[in-house]
């Protein structure tokens, strides 16, 4: 543990697939801390100039600002397509997005579905924080039963909007991926109500790198990053850790859900 | 592999024009009458003939192709979709994506007929749709009216060096009549020029890196790039209008026609200058930019009748009266539904304009 603990540690500071620029991503957001661990996994694989990324409507809109390669817009929800159409152009270069549940599992679902049926050598990063977030907190598709939003003021009633989707499974329904995962990323309160435990961002930290290699290997790769989004929640940063852990981790438990080439054996 | 001499339907002669000029990828959802474009170039995926068409994929959906083109268009690739009506209106979010971006994608529209499912005939009723920007945010789309089977074979040529030149998507707007169409034909020699492609998202190199982004969050970026979009367009009226005539030199009634309503129209005006009508044909090759400088010129010239003659109820006649600027009569003759006029039918309403 100690270990792992130190390794994270050496990644702090600046990198040079960061540009150094603040993000605007808010305090508590582990969006933030998914932007560094996929510039650290770039770095790490010394592949900056032979990758391409592709920016996804909603918080992730601006990636591109704060990670330093190559970057391509997708309108909503259609990120798995452009970079489809990019990795059958530039079939030895590196591609991925990040999306969030309202971009990938709401207006995209079905760009997400086919490019994870073909198989496409491409990496998907999900966030799921539960909400819309970039657009003021809105019912999301993976918003839990009974979650106020400002479209669901009376709490997320399934009768009328269904069940929260399952985005790593629903992917992994299909025999094209191959890898499948799904990281709790937010820090775990512990017995002491002072320490929090970060094991998800090194969990996180290798299912980025995993996820790179198999893409590297000709296989699609999905990783999903259950995450917090305290501002549209309307909590503090560490209600909505707790929260995370109560609610989203039951509903979105962390497991591997494909790993055709042994990935994660290593 | 096909001959340099053929006899093709429009849509096919269409595919191997553009796999003669260098296809790298074509993405598509099937809709008639457009089919044949993508089940030809499907035939001939993977063959030598064609070693730099890299990429075939039936997509899910619209939606899905136009962002899989905006992927490859990207990379620098020459990157064709087509599609009929419906499926232009679900392509057109990406459009618009693609013309901010500055993405040189061919977009194929082979009119059918009517709104909503309509029928599979022709109809000329996308004109607003293709010549205003038919996405959101306000933009401009060069627009391509081949007239003839040969035309449709050699437009995706014009269309890829207009699209790179300019960096932005072109729409070749036919119609089922075109579409389904049989016709001889001669090919030019096959020619896959490259071209600049130094803007392409391909991966950095040192500090220097490229990102195609239609954000612009602070509104002095919005409004610099805005404004360097509209200066891009007003270049593209200034020097890519294009037209053909026919017998306008001492004409006193032009009929104004493309693609299809083109041909027809030539016959009406052989019908008519022979009963010693003096009449005249101007075709727009380009629909944006439209030949208004052209038709300025004919109306100076004394041209004091326009019949605009297009398959909707109307669409291209406001061009034509913007350009005519009062100076001239207007009026608009069409047919909807699938329907075309005859020749004849077309030179009485030119006689009826002149009574």
């Amino acid at each position: 543990m100690s270990a792992a603990e130190i390794r994270y540690e050496t990644t702090l500071g600046a990198l040079p697939t960061l540009t150094g620029k603040p993000t605007h991503y808010c305090a508590g957001c582990e969006h933030g801390t998914l932007t560094r661990l996929i510039a650290a996994a770039l770095d790490d694989l010394g592949v900056r100039e032979r990758t391409v990324m592709v920016s996804s409507v909603g918080c992730s809109v601006l990636a591109h600002e704060y990670i330093n390669v190559d970057a391509v817009q997708a309108p909503h929800g259609r990120a798995p397509a452009v970079l489809t159409g990019l990795k059958r152009m530039l079939p030895d270069r590196l591609v991925f997005s990040v999306q969030g549940d309202g971009d990938a599992v709401s207006i995209g679902l079905l760009e997400l579905l086919y490019a994870a049926n073909r198989g496409e050598p491409i990496t998907i990063f999900l966030v799921n924080n539960a909400i819309y977030g970039m657009t003021g907190g809105q019912m999301a598709p993976t918003t839990p039963a009974g979650m106020v939003t400002t479209t669901t003021p009376h709490g997320r009633d399934i009768a009328q909007t269904g069940r929260p989707i399952d985005a790593a499974r629903l992917v992994a329904s299909l025999e094209g991926p191959a890898y499948v995962k799904r990281v709790f990323l937010p820090v775990r309160p512990t017995a002491s109500p002072d320490l929090y435990n970060a094991r998800g961002a090194l969990e996180g930290e290798r299912a980025v790198r995993n996820a790179f290699e198999v893409q590297q290997r000709g296989g699609f790769a999905f990783v999903e990053f259950v995450s917090t989004c305290n501002i549209n929640w309307k909590m503090s940063i560490l209600e909505s850790k707790r929260y995370a852990a109560e609610v989203l981790a039951p509903l979105y438990p962390e497991g591997l859900y494909r790993d055709r080439f042994g990935v994660e054996a290593r | 592999m096909i001959d340099s001499r053929e006899f093709l339907k429009g849509n096919e002669a269409l595919a191997y024009g553009a796999l003669r000029t260098g296809l790298n990828a074509y993405f598509g959802y099937p809709i008639t009458p457009s089919s044949e474009i993508p089940e030809t170039l499907a035939a001939e995926y993977g063959r030598s003939a064609y070693p730099e068409f890299k990429a075939f994929l039936q997509a899910a959906s619209e939606i899905e192709a136009i962002n899989l083109a905006i992927g490859a268009a990207a990379a620098g690739a020459k990157v064709m979709t087509a599609t009929s009506g419906p499926g232009f209106s679900l392509k057109q979010e990406g459009i618009s994506y693609a013309a901010a971006m500055e993405l040189p994608i061919l977009i194929v529209d082979v009119n059918r007929a009517g709104p909503g499912l309509g029928n599979l005939g022709p109809e000329q009723t996308d004109y607003f749709q293709a010549t205003r920007g038919g996405g959101h945010g306000g933009y401009r789309t060069i627009v391509l009216a081949p007239g003839s089977v040969p035309e449709m074979a050699l437009f995706p040529s014009l269309g890829f060096e207009l699209g790179f030149r300019y960096r932005t998507p072109v729409v070749i707007l036919a119609d089922a009549f075109l579409g389904q169409l049989k016709e001889d034909l001669v090919f030019p020699p096959v020619a896959a020029p490259a071209f600049d492609t130094a803007w392409a998202t391909t991966g950095a190199r040192g500090d220097e890196r490229h990102v195609l982004s239609s954000i612009h969050l602070e509104f002095v970026d919005q409004s610099r790039h805005s404004e360097h979009l509209r200066e891009k367009y007003a270049e593209i009226e200034r020097a890519e209008p294009r037209s053909s005539e026919v017998a306008t030199d001492d004409a006193e009634v032009v009929i104004v026609a493309y693609g299809i309503c083109a041909r027809l129209a030539r016959k009406a005006v052989r019908e008519l200058r022979g009963r010693s009508v003096r009449a005249g044909l101007l075709r727009p090759v380009t629909l944006w930019p439209f030949p208004s400088q052209r038709l300025r010129e004919l109306v100076g010239r004394g041209v004091r009748n326009l019949l605009v003659f297009e398959l909707n109820s109307g669409q291209m006649v406001d061009d034509v009266r913007l350009a005519a600027g009062g100076r001239a009569r207007v009026e608009s003759f069409g047919r909807l539904g699938g329907l075309l006029p005859t020749a004849t039918e077309v030179a009485s309403a030119v006689e009826a304009m002149l009574r």
